[in-house]
């Protein structure tokens, strides 16, 4: 406890009264033994030096980039298109006879005069032109910031050009200004999913069909998740939206399960689709060894077959078994070595445990744009304060669509399952750590610079913006959002992957054997003359 | 070189006002410049007999970057330079980015030449925005005369033009010039203005009555100076263009509050009768 209580007192004295206030708010000492509140999902604080991301980042970039078929067109200026083009690594594969367009940068490239007369034109014709040219199945339309602000109607757009050329367009009022994190970019995207994609195809499911919402296929992540899973005996309908695809997205409503990985950007969708076709959905972590057998238990737990169930326990234990020396390896090198995790509104959470499977213990985590329930839990919703930045994202309310709505489990059955899997529940972070360690939302600059010179911890997973800040200060940092080059890290083989990564990073401290000039020797050198003169 | 800006609720005539300023202005040997900063682009069109002008964001847009001054700047009546703003048709896109541009762009092409005497901006009825204060911005028109009338809309929309050049004369040199009323042959039209001009701090500085050859000038594509030099309301602008040239009046308004300026319309505008 003295540490982390060390660390926040530090923290805490730097800054001035009111945004002291603000951000002891955003941290949380461990305690198991009382119900702990945390402030998030709101504003970052002006001249502190936040990691978030914008609207545009989290709905473009996160969720709606990521499906393969698509074309995405970025209306706004070329930057903001550049700078979401596949940095995060969701990789993709065309399905047979079908198309990939993961590697296009698609913009309008607005210039000043698009912003004066209207850009309105430019993205008629980006369209035309991307029709003539790719023929997709589907193109969506991202609008950045100044599209909102001039006023383009993207939405009119899409109707009369989808008409026209017989395609579903689909339209985002993602600006990027919109909400206080990538986060309102998630809902934005996952609303029009739910409204204009998922149930727009009606090709009858196999058994044990389900969905993987919340894995994007960073690194190949989804591949190495479907290679197990499809060994088992699963049919993946659709992934939302990593390797995704438009036309098995819209029939993600014949599944049997959705299986959450992350909660954070994707819940929207599974509580829609549990409402509106009575599909539901469990809570899911497919990081760490443990993490995803538990997952595949629980799957199986949900389907109730003995076959299933025996092939579920026949695949863990082969695939558990031809790890197991490796991953015993990487523990001997890292026993009691301390992470920190800031990242995403999940992945601060799911790789905790893989890191405990290593010898690595977490002392501080946080997340960028998680919420409340993020930390807390899924029980703490209805106290949510509701404040106006989050009453500016749409909140869409659908209803039982009583053709295609089915019970996959009998109600007296779900009530006995609710208790054995998380099925629409979530702990949340806080459940997942110890005590006496620290949880800190909306990390910044300065704090993760006291992070590391207090706690001293051996890695940091976080992302580019503070990457090379830690480093240069002699710590392993890795990148969680992209997985720097890497992976995939989901799954058994990706906790092979990422416990290799870990240990090459930590035990190869290359920054550490290097001193700045600036220590060594002075950068300005001179004689003093005249001091006298000198006032 | 006095660079001056002229505000007031739309439809008030601003435009009319400016190009018979300017034109008595220019009868008096000075050099003047007009930038007209409405979308419609219709601020120059008396001083150019109806001559359709090429807008600098058009030029801008079809011709790219590389734009010669003599493109987007012609002279018209006693020398007068001309320059429209342009802009989106209603309903697209953003106008005030287009006053920011365009403005940006004359500087750029060295159209504030030294010898000009007075550079006037003909801007849109409301600072909507941030583009549409461009005019009064740092480094650009210093004087602003506020056209209105005795119709209490007039001067509610002057009133809160006076609020927006408060904000600018704290941080840069702008200061209001007076008040030009363009007669709209309301009750106790003369007294009211009077009174509401010092009220805000400043002056009446020339009432221009109504008169129909204004109308006959403008349907001919002319100010009433070029169409008929000799007629008593040539003679009015021509004051007013005296009042403003010798003009020591500069001052930062006093907006008034809602009531107050409704206690002026009822001392003066309905009581005075």
């Amino acid at each position: 406890m003295s540490e982390s209580k060390k660390l926040v007192d530090k923290v805490l004295d730097i800054y001035p009264a009111k945004v002291m206030k603000n951000r002891k708010s955003h941290m949380v000492i461990k305690d198991a033994s009382v119900k702990q509140e945390i402030a998030a999902n709101t504003r970052a604080i002006p001249g502190i030096i936040t990691n978030r991301g914008c609207a545009y980042a989290g709905c473009k970039g996160v969720v709606i980039g990521p499906i393969v078929d698509m074309v995405h067109i970025v209306h706004g200026p070329v930057g903001c298109s550049y700078y979401a083009w596949g940095t995060r690594r969701n990789k993709g594969k065309a399905r047979e006879g079908g198309q990939n367009f993961l590697e296009y940068a698609f913009t309008t490239d607005m210039q000043e005069s698009d912003i004066v007369f209207g850009g309105e034109k430019k993205l008629r014709a980006a369209i035309d032109e991307a029709v003539e040219l790719f023929h997709p199945k589907a193109i969506s339309i991202s609008a950045t910031c100044p599209v909102g602000l001039i006023g383009d109607d993207i939405h009119a757009i899409a109707r009369d050009k989808s008409k026209e050329h017989g395609l579903k367009i689909l339209a985002f009022s993602c600006e990027g200004y919109k909400g206080v994190s990538q986060s309102a970019g998630h809902h934005i995207a996952n609303n029009k999913l739910m409204t204009d994609v998922i149930g727009t195809i009606d090709t009858p499911a196999k058994e044990f069909s389900i969905n993987l919402l919340g894995e994007y296929n960073i690194g190949g992540d989804e591949w190495e998740i479907a290679r197990v899973l499809t060994k088992i005996g699963y049919n993946i309908i659709s992934t939302m939206t990593g390797n995704g695809a438009i036309d098995e997205i819209a029939n993600a409503h014949k599944a049997d399960l959705n299986v959450i990985q992350c909660h954070r950007s994707i819940n929207y969708v599974a509580e829609m689709v549990e409402t509106k076709y009575g599909l539901p959905w469990i809570k899911v972590n497919f990081i760490g060894v443990e993490g995803f057998s538990k997952a595949l238990r629980d799957m199986a737990k949900y389907f109730d077959d003995p076959a299933l169930t025996a092939r579920t326990e026949a695949v863990i234990a082969e695939e558990t078994t031809s790890i197991e020396e490796e991953m015993a390896g990487y523990k001997a090198l890292l026993d009691g070595k301390t992470a920190v995790l800031f990242v995403g509104g999940s992945r601060a959470h799911h790789y905790q445990g893989l890191l405990r499977e290593i010898g690595i213990e977490t002392i501080v985590a946080g997340y960028e744009f998680g919420h409340r329930d993020d930390y807390e839990g899924r029980d703490v919703i209805p106290y949510i304060k509701v404040d106006a930045d989050s009453r500016n994202i749409e909140e869409i309310h659908v209803e039982k669509d009583e053709k295609k709505y089915s019970l996959r489990i009998p109600a007296s059955r779900a009530e006995q399952l609710k208790k054995e899997i998380p099925w629409a529940s979530y702990d949340g972070l806080l459940s997942e750590m110890k005590d006496g360690t620290l949880v800190i939302d909306d990390l910044n600059h300065i704090e993760t610079e006291q992070i590391i010179k207090i706690l001293k911890p051996e890695f940091f997973g976080s992302g580019i913006k503070d990457k090379y800040m830690v480093q240069k200060m002699g710590v392993y940092a890795k990148q969680m959002h992209s997985y720097d080059y890497s992976g995939p890290y989901a799954g058994y083989q990706g906790a092979v992957n990422f416990s290799r990564d870990v240990a090459a990073g930590i035990l190869t401290p290359a920054w550490k054997y290097i001193t700045a000039p600036w220590y060594k020797e002075p950068l300005l050198s001179g004689k003093v003359e005249g001091v006298e003169q000198v006032c | 070189m006095r660079q001056i800006a002229i505000y007031g609720k739309g439809g008030i005539g601003k435009s009319t006002t400016t190009q018979n300023l300017t034109a008595a202005l220019a009868e008096m040997g000075k050099e003047i410049m007009i930038v007209g900063c409405d979308p419609k682009a219709d601020s120059t069109r008396l001083i150019l007999n109806g001559l359709a002008q090429q807008t600098v964001l058009d030029t801008l847009r079809e011709e790219g970057e590389d734009i010669e001054l003599e493109n987007i700047l012609k002279p018209g009546y006693g020398g007068i330079r001309c320059v429209e703003s342009g802009g989106p048709e209603p309903g697209v896109g953003c106008a005030g980015r287009g006053i920011i541009t365009s403005i940006n762009m004359l500087e750029q092409l060295g159209a504030y030449e030294d010898d000009l005497d007075y550079v006037f901006y003909d801007v849109l009825g409301d600072v909507v925005c941030g583009g549409f204060a461009m005019p009064i911005r740092e480094g650009k028109a210093e004087e602003i005369y506020i056209v209105a009338s005795g119709e209490m809309m007039a001067m509610y929309a002057a009133n809160n033009i006076a609020k927006g050049i408060l904000k600018f004369a704290d941080s840069g040199g702008t200061r209001l010039g007076g008040i030009i009323c363009n007669s709209r042959k309301v009750d106790n039209e003369l007294e009211m203005l009077t009174a509401f001009a010092k009220e805000l701090g400043t002056q009446l500085i020339h009432f221009v009555p109504r008169d129909n050859m204004v109308q006959h000038a403008e349907i001919n594509k002319k100010t009433v100076i070029d169409h008929d030099p000799t007629h008593a309301q040539a003679e009015e602008y021509r004051v007013l263009a005296r009042a403003i040239d010798e003009n020591k009046m500069f001052v930062i308004p006093k907006p008034m509050s809602q009531e107050r300026l409704e206690e002026i319309l009822m001392e003066h505008g309905l009581l005075g009768v």
